[in-house]
């Protein structure tokens, strides 16, 4: 079984932490993963994407080429990145900033995430947490002890009981969503 | 062991450390920054330094005082700041000074595409510094063998006393993989150059003695003196610029590598057992090639990979012997076409040699490379 997740969005979002947190909690579930990601030279508020590949069997190219899971966290990379998108891509939106989304989705998630990230952690930049909640919930790719395990092993001390939060969070909205 | 998500570049840090090296020296660039960024957290925590120089010439300077001083020493760079070491790299050639470059490449020339891929200094590598020179040069296609390879790049500047440089890709210094750590580094086996026996008075600074064409290498400051010059020098270490010298200087730094190229050349053959078609690569383009190989197989065809682990000295005897055997080589890299040429000279026609050149700051998809195979094979 092979995962292929691509987070795209906007420099500063935290997607490419996000995307090392789940490759992390891949390892600790034993199976291989790698991470990679692309930017621009400017860190902040310019296009920012992150792939991870989750696997039962080694992973050699490292770039998603057609993603089963697409989160587009802007409207910049909704519209960049379902070109690669077939129409098997799940595709997670964030609401407040995706407001229209190009092809045919089989599947298709609009989610509160930075909203969710503001009223049950009182800060944005839980956002990429909420996302990996949601992602979990999803496609089951790893299991919700590494995930919570993962996110811990990267998030700032102090912070902890809101990102779990923020994990829990994430996974609700797609457990109570309603097509 | 302990389990790790690391990036390639991180991967090289913990290589360096485990392989003894004690500084640091060299100035922040993508694609190679974390290098810089994290030896500077790592060496002091293992007694050694950290210098952020001025600029790149400044950086390979101060590793090469640093190894004349004994300490084992590397900088890390990209193109831009690998344009401006070729000078002192010539020095640490003639002056035979193990040294440690990491040249993780992004697209060039100039300042290029600082944070894309690309393959396009495999050449310099070979002749970046002016003057016929020899050097090492090795490429790593994980993250695992980032750490494992930067071990080896020490270990082979110590004992053949020549830079190594560590050729690298954003592919593979950027990208995150599992990685096993050994939890204690003192049981990897790590080389020292070897130092002067006899009495300092005694002591030849290039004086080699049967077969060993390395000579002992003394640490300034321990009572041994030496002199060191980029000028054509003879076993005293001072200038002579005579025909005869000359001669015996640059054959010997020569021979040093290439007569020892079984211990020096690595690679890997990936199912070329069979193989009717060979895929020549190395570093962030061969892991395209891994998938392809295994794509092709489903369809029938027999494709085998053969990667190049260490680009220099080129496995000359190695692809010479799939030459003589498969019915073409399809060289991918990501540049217009470089190591293509050294891999023509070798095989100098026995069977045709194609060329999948990248150089779009993307890496192939493992589809794309097959598809371009397949239209040298007429399906």
């Amino acid at each position: 079984m092979r995962h292929n997740f691509r987070f795209a969005g906007t420099g500063g979002q935290g997607l490419i932490t996000a995307a090392i947190i789940l490759a992390e909690a891949a390892i600790e579930d034993n199976k291989e993963a790698v991470q990679s990601q692309s930017y621009g030279p400017e860190a902040r508020g310019g296009s920012s994407k992150a792939d991870c590949i989750i696997s039962d069997d080694k992973i050699w190219f490292n770039r998603v080429v057609c993603p089963d899971v697409l989160l587009a966290m802007s409207q910049e990379a909704a519209n960049k990145y379902t070109a690669d998108c077939d129409e098997n891509t799940v595709v997670i939106t964030d609401s407040l900033f995706v407001k229209d989304l190009p092809g045919k989705h089989k599947e298709r998630y609009d989610l509160p995430i930075t909203h969710t990230a503001v009223n049950e952690c009182g800060k944005t930049l839980f956002a990429n947490i909420v996302a990996l909640g949601a992602i979990v919930a999803l496609t089951h790719c790893v299991s919700d002890e590494s995930i919570v395990n993962a996110v811990l092993g990267r998030v700032p001390k102090g912070t902890e009981e809101a990102n779990k939060k923020a994990l829990k969070a994430g996974m609700d909205l797609v457990r109570n969503y309603k097509k | 062991m302990s389990i790790k998500l690391l990036q390639g570049n991180q991967a090289v840090v913990e290589g360096a450390i485990a392989a003894g090296v004690k500084f640091y020296g060299g100035y922040p660039i993508t694609p190679s920054t974390e290098i810089a960024e994290q030896l500077a957290a790592r060496l002091p925590q293992v007694g050694g330094k950290f210098m952020q120089t001025e600029d790149e010439l400044a950086g390979i300077g101060a590793v090469i005082g640093a190894s004349m001083g004994g300490k084992k020493a590397m900088t890390a760079t990209s193109g831009p700041g690998f344009s401006l070491k070729q000078e002192l790299l010539g020095l640490a050639c003639t002056a035979e000074i193990p040294i440690v470059v990491v040249d993780v490449q992004r697209v060039g020339p100039a300042t290029g595409q600082p944070t894309s891929p690309a393959q396009g200094e495999v050449m310099m590598t070979r002749w970046g510094t002016h003057g016929d020179h020899w050097v090492i040069v090795v490429s790593p296609v994980s993250v695992p063998e980032c750490f494992w390879l930067t071990i080896r790049a020490v270990n082979l500047a110590e004992k053949y006393r020549v830079p190594v440089i560590i050729l690298m890709d954003e592919v593979v210094g950027h990208m995150r993989e599992k990685i096993e750590l050994p939890d204690d580094y003192s049981t990897i086996e790590t080389v020292d150059r070897k130092r002067p026996d006899c009495a300092p008075e005694d002591y030849l600074a290039y004086g080699t003695k049967g077969d060993d064409l390395v000579p002992p290498m003394a640490d300034f400051g321990s009572g041994y003196r030496w002199h060191v010059t980029g000028l054509i020098h003879d076993e005293t270490g001072f200038p002579k610029g005579t025909p005869d010298a000359t001669l015996q200087s640059l054959n010997r730094l020569h021979d040093k590598i290439y007569k020892n190229l079984d211990d020096i050349v690595t690679f890997e053959n990936y199912k070329t057992d069979d193989a009717d078609y060979v895929i020549v690569s190395f570093g962030g383009a061969a892991r395209t090639a891994y998938d392809t190989v295994d794509m092709a197989r489903k369809e029938g065809l027999k494709v085998g990979l053969f990667r190049a682990i260490t680009l220099w000295p080129f496995p000359e005897k190695q692809v010479q012997e799939l030459a003589s055997r498969v019915q073409g080589i399809l060289v991918h890299e990501l540049n217009y076409g470089q190591y293509v040429l050294e891999v023509e000279r070798v095989v100098a026609g026995k069977c045709p040699v194609w060329l999948y050149g990248k150089y779009d700051n993307s890496s192939a998809a493992p589809k794309q490379l097959l598809d371009e195979l397949k239209k040298h094979l007429g399906r």
